[in-house]
């Protein structure tokens, strides 16, 4: 019981450590690089609570993007309604962020139900289906939705008492990773305890786990769950940063982006989550900065523009997947093992999550037994 | 423990990162404008627009801001304006409003541009207008019909430049009502403002019962099949569309092969007769003959016009000699028009001054019919002609209609265009 | 019964098309236990190709042949040089880097062919026949049916009757046992990548002349029906690939023809929901292991 205790109040004193280096940071960075910071934020809660379902799950989802689409819309609707009624309090945005969570919740539970019993691609598929289908509600719903035109998203101002020459961007900055700081506490907490521990048995060998009492099920969709509700939480806080929702922009390509923010900061691992939602608004930014600054013909630079970065952040992708399959948390990992002298024999890949297989049969390895046929792909 | 080491080391490493790329930014953003307006400096003047250049909605759109940077190159190489040359900063946001957000942001914290010029499309601009109005930014000629941008109360600093698509299905209507009485007029339309707005337009003339049948088409969905066969099943002699050059083309092509026989008449937005060929190809001239459409520009078929023979010929010196069709006719109209704004606004040259000097109008172009521009109109182009395909080249006829986006009626205009300036540039 | 009949066969025609594309899945599927999410955008690059050769020489069949041998090649190519050493890792990360396959095809295609809509035109007519005055199938609709039909019957000949095929199944199956017999895994596994991208530029050629024309996103639409196709179906199973695929094409048809082009994504949903809730591996899974 102490050692559960002491956890959670590490975990506490690391939370408000960590914030208030970051409310320190966002004095020193100008309001542009405040946006990026707190867009990464909004990014991070989707990303860590992907992150733990795919890594510690095993469960994968290409939908986490519609999650965030509900979460960005409640809170379009809400606090448009305040508008309308004219209640212009600070309080009103947490109230329609909770509004968010809840709605996201709800929605993943719906999915995480009917996903109960789908494995590896056919769960990838059904949820493929779900972030190409939500925002096809909105056109379908127009008269609240507004289809592709999307809302506007009524905001109160940035508090008065913070001085009139307060940059927003800082503000937004501040609830933004208010939200991402919230989520990774009680992912690190949930990580920890015993429903963390639920979650590893299933991905490592649900038959297993099943036989040693664990409620396969239940625990699958409480995961689904909790990783929705953080992307509700993430698209709540999109919304407030763009002050607007369209379904533009959450289509499948925001749920790809998840999953590349997941995978290349290292599954599993929150840290990982960070370093993942970070480089996504980095690495294009970057990429756009690499090809502007090029000497180009005009011709050439019509051709080059915008699909020159594409083609980089691709490559970067898929040299960065290939050098470091662990995503950056593993090269870290590696690093720091390294640097504390413990080489081992073998590669420095820990017991990988994988799509729901159970990894001690990963296919073609040369000297693993033969993988279990078909049938055993449950 | 160690893993909280790990942690603490990952943490401290990833603010480093940050605050290093913070401190590279901050530097590098202030450039070399000291003066107290953004983006402008006695040299220079710096303006940015976000677009789609990559992702199915660059198809054609992506012509436009480099037509307009090619009118900036020429205008740069005869002394700029007022002694400044104009720079163009276009940015790529791939038609996705969440893109748009970062890159205008850029824009305007980052690079400091003085204004946001042609921003494309409705949804994406419609995310940006709290931003650009809050920062005091002139947000002027977005590229949409839609309405949103004629609120001169709740945005001032933001104006409109293509004719809003109630006015196009006003004046289409009254077109229609004129010389098509009596015969069942059905609507295709994009699923959104754009299709909504132009059907309303339609509707606000003919009758909401003059309508007999409306379909809808969704961009993510390129299969029309089921939607031109129903308005081949409700027996439609004339179908208006408001849609884009692609859907056209995939109506006017689709219809053809379930026999659908029906007068078309294509929003401006969609009836560029270039592009439309380029897609149908060799269909192209049996299929689009007599189709109807309007305009608010001259058609690039017409070289007797004067700022046709203008423009293509600047295209030829200064845009790479790219195919000249609407797009690139559009490109270089925004261009002039901007040109005339910041001669407009002086020699000394404020954010609010450019914002008064369009609000004061006055200008010309080749617009057939002027702008709306005043202290309680942001609209932009408010009159259209009507225009027929003959012999593969877009012919426009009749007078200039005009009308309001509300009930006002429609009536006709006769005024003459002004014709360019000899060099090209506004006087 | 007009429209009914005319929206059963234009759901046909496209989901022949997606039944291909899902084949091709399937086939990647069976071999690597990897998803490909660049099938789509391989199939645009050798339709690209198609469109240079077609455009430089004059004759679209020269354009059809050269985008299948450049499938082959390009699914050998990316196999050997890019997927080889992401096959032992987790499998996520083959699909990130496959996502990343496609933003560096769809960006380098941008780059040479420019982000127009290209016209790429169908070598039969598209003009519905007439059956008792109700229009049917086009020219082009049953060049598309017999093409895939084809195709089928010489995958199906080939997996199940020549030793090439056998090799690759045992490949896919059991590789460390077939390397044992002397099968070279490695080698089946670049020719399973090669005919599936065959399949894919096959496909590709098929369905491009239906859409807007030719781009470099021409195909992600298609790569969603048809990895739903493909889910449907059963990812093991080539069979329910081709029902899938027919059944996906169906059910957009209908609902776009009878409840609008807006609520066809909702209905695939629904599809997808319906099928993995009775069967959660797919129509034609094979047996699932007994639940504890």
């Amino acid at each position: 019981m102490t050692l559960h205790r002491m956890t959670l109040i590490r975990h506490l004193t690391g939370t408000v450590v960590a914030g208030a280096a970051l409310f320190g940071l966002t004095y020193v960075l100008d309001p542009f690089r405040d946006y990026q910071l707190a867009t990464a934020a909004a990014y991070l809660c989707a990303a860590a609570g992907l992150t733990v379902l795919i890594g510690r799950g095993g469960q994968v989802s290409l939908g986490h993007g519609a999650l965030m689409a509900v979460g960005a819309y409640t809170v379009a609707i809400v606090q448009n309604q305040f508008g309308d009624h004219n209640v212009v309090s600070q309080w009103t945005v947490p109230a329609s962020l909770a509004a968010g969570v809840v709605a996201a919740t709800l929605a993943g539970t719906v999915i995480g139900l009917a996903a109960a019993r789908l494995r590896g691609p056919y769960l990838a598929g059904l949820t493929l289906v779900v972030a190409v289908a939500l925002p096809a509600v909105t056109t379908v719903y127009h008269g609240v939705f507004k289809g592709d035109q999307g809302l506007s998203v009524f905001l109160p101002p940035v508090p008065d008492s913070l001085g009139v020459d307060f940059p927003l961007e800082r503000w937004q900055a501040w609830l933004a990773l208010a939200g991402a700081l919230l989520v990774m506490l009680a992912l690190a907490n949930l990580g920890h305890g015993r429903f963390g521990r639920s979650m590893r048995a299933i991905r490592d060998n649900e038959v297993a786990a099943s036989l040693a009492g664990i409620p396969v099920a239940r625990v699958q969709v409480v995961a689904f769950l909790v990783s929705a509700a953080t992307a509700g939480l993430g698209g709540g806080l999109f919304a407030v940063l763009s002050q607007s929702v369209s379904p533009d922009a959450y289509t499948l390509t925001l749920s790809l982006n998840l999953l590349l923010a997941v995978v290349i900061g290292g599954a599993g691992s929150l840290a990982g989550a960070v370093w993942g939602s970070l480089l996504l608004v980095l690495l294009r930014y970057w990429a756009d900065e690499l090809t502007g600054n090029l000497p180009l013909s005009p011709g050439l630079r019509t051709r080059l523009a915008g699909n020159l970065p594409l083609a980089v952040f691709g490559l970067l992708l898929i040299v960065v997947m290939l050098a470091a399959p662990g995503g950056v948390q593993g090269l870290l990992n590696r690093a720091g093992r390294w640097v504390r002298g413990r080489r081992t024999g073998r590669s420095a890949h820990r017991v990988e999550p994988s799509v729901g297989e159970p990894t001690a049969a990963q296919h073609s390895a040369p000297d693993a037994e033969p993988p279990a046929p078909v049938a055993s792909h449950t | 423990m160690h893993i909280s080491v790990r942690r603490a080391v990952a943490a401290a490493t990833m603010v480093i990162l940050v605050a290093a790329a913070g401190a590279c930014s901050s530097k590098s953003g202030s450039g070399t404008s000291s003066a107290p307006v953004p983006g402008v400096t006695d040299t220079e003047v710096v303006v940015g627009t976000h677009t789609p250049l990559t992702g199915p909605a660059a198809a054609g759109y992506s012509k436009i801001s480099a037509a307009t940077k090619a009118y900036f190159d020429y205008v740069n190489a005869n002394g700029g304006v007022n002694g400044r040359k104009i720079t163009y900063k276009i940015m790529d946001d791939g038609y996705n409003p969440a893109t748009t957000q970062q890159v205008v942001r850029q824009l305007v914290l980052q690079d400091k541009v003085f204004a946001i010029l042609n921003g494309l499309g409705t949804p994406t601009h419609t995310g940006v207008l709290d931003f650009l109005n809050t920062n005091k930014v002139p947000d002027l000629f977005v590229a949409s019909g839609s309405l949103s941008w004629n609120q001169p109360q709740k945005y001032p600093y933001t104006f409109g430049y293509n004719p809003d698509y109630t006015i196009e299905g006003k004046i289409l209507a009254t077109y229609l009502k004129a010389n098509f009485a009596g015969a069942k007029v059905c609507t295709f339309g994009q699923n959104d403002d754009f299709g909504d707005d132009g059907l309303k337009g339609v509707q606000a003339v003919l009758g909401s019962g003059g309508v007999t049948h409306s379909e809808k088409y969704d961009v993510t969905n390129t299969n029309v099949a089921p939607a031109i066969g129903a308005l081949k099943a409700a027996g439609c002699q004339v179908t208006v569309s408001f849609s884009v050059p692609g859907f056209t083309a995939l109506a006017i092509g689709t219809g053809a092969q379930i026999g659908f026989r029906t007068q078309w008449v294509v929003s401006n937005v969609g009836a560029d007769y270039a592009t439309l060929a380029g897609l149908l190809k060799a269909a192209a001239g049996p299929l689009l003959e007599g189709v109807i459409s309007d305009a608010y520009l001259p058609s690039v078929d017409d070289s007797s016009n004067g700022w046709i023979s203008l423009f293509q010929r600047l295209n030829t010196q200064y845009n790479g000699n790219a195919p000249w069709d609407g797009n690139v006719l559009y490109g270089f109209s925004v261009g002039y028009l901007f040109v005339e704004a910041l001669r407009a606004a002086g020699k000394n040259l404020t954010r609010q001054g450019i914002v008064q000097a369009v609000e004061k109008n006055g200008f010309t172009g080749p617009g057939l019919f002027g702008l709306r521009f005043s202290k309680s109109d942001h609209s932009g182009y408010g009159g259209l002609q009507m225009g027929k395909v003959q012999s593969g080249k877009a012919v426009l006829f009749g007078p200039v209609y005009t009308t309001d986006d509300g009930t006002g009626a429609v009536t006709e205009s006769n005024t003459t265009p002004a014709a360019p300036p000899a060099n090209g540039i506004p006087a | 019964m007009d429209r009914f009949l005319f929206l059963t066969v234009d759901g046909l025609s496209h989901g022949a098309v997606y039944a291909a594309f899902a084949l091709a899945l399937v086939i990647i599927w069976r071999g690597t236990r990897i998803v490909n999410f660049a099938q789509g955008v391989l199939a645009v690059a050798t339709s690209y190709l198609a469109y240079t050769v077609s455009g430089r020489s004059g004759s679209y069949w020269l354009g059809f042949a050269a985008a299948l041998v450049a499938g082959l090649v390009l699914g050998a190519i990316v196999e050997r040089l890019v997927m080889r050493r992401v096959e032992n890792a987790p499998p996520l990360n083959a699909v990130i880097v496959a996502l990343g396959l496609v933003l560096v095809a769809q960006g380098v295609l941008g780059m040479i062919y420019g982000n127009q809509y290209l016209p790429f035109p169908a070598p039969f007519s598209r003009s519905a026949m007439t059956v008792g005055g109700v229009p049917l199938l086009s020219h082009f609709d049953l060049f598309v049916l017999g093409t895939v039909l084809l195709l089928m019957l010489v995958l199906a000949v080939l997996f199940t009757r020549s030793a090439t095929g056998l090799r690759m199944r045992a490949a896919a199956f059991a590789p460390p046992v077939a390397r044992l017999l002397g099968v070279r895994v490695g080698r089946m596994l670049t020719l399973g990548w090669a005919l599936a991208a065959l399949v894919g530029a096959l496909a590709g050629m098929l369905v491009i002349p239906t859409g807007l024309g030719l781009h470099p996103t021409a195909m992600d639409t298609v790569f969603v029906s048809a990895f739903t196709a493909a889910v449907v179906g059963g990812l093991d199973s080539p069979v329910g690939a081709v029902v899938g695929g027919l059944l996906v094409g169906l059910v957009l048809s209908y609902v776009a023809g009878y409840l609008g082009a807006g609520t066809t994504p909702l209905a695939v949903l629904g599809l997808l929901v319906v099928v993995l809730l009775a069967r959660p591996a797919g129509l034609f899974s094979g047996a699932q292991a007994r639940r504890v």
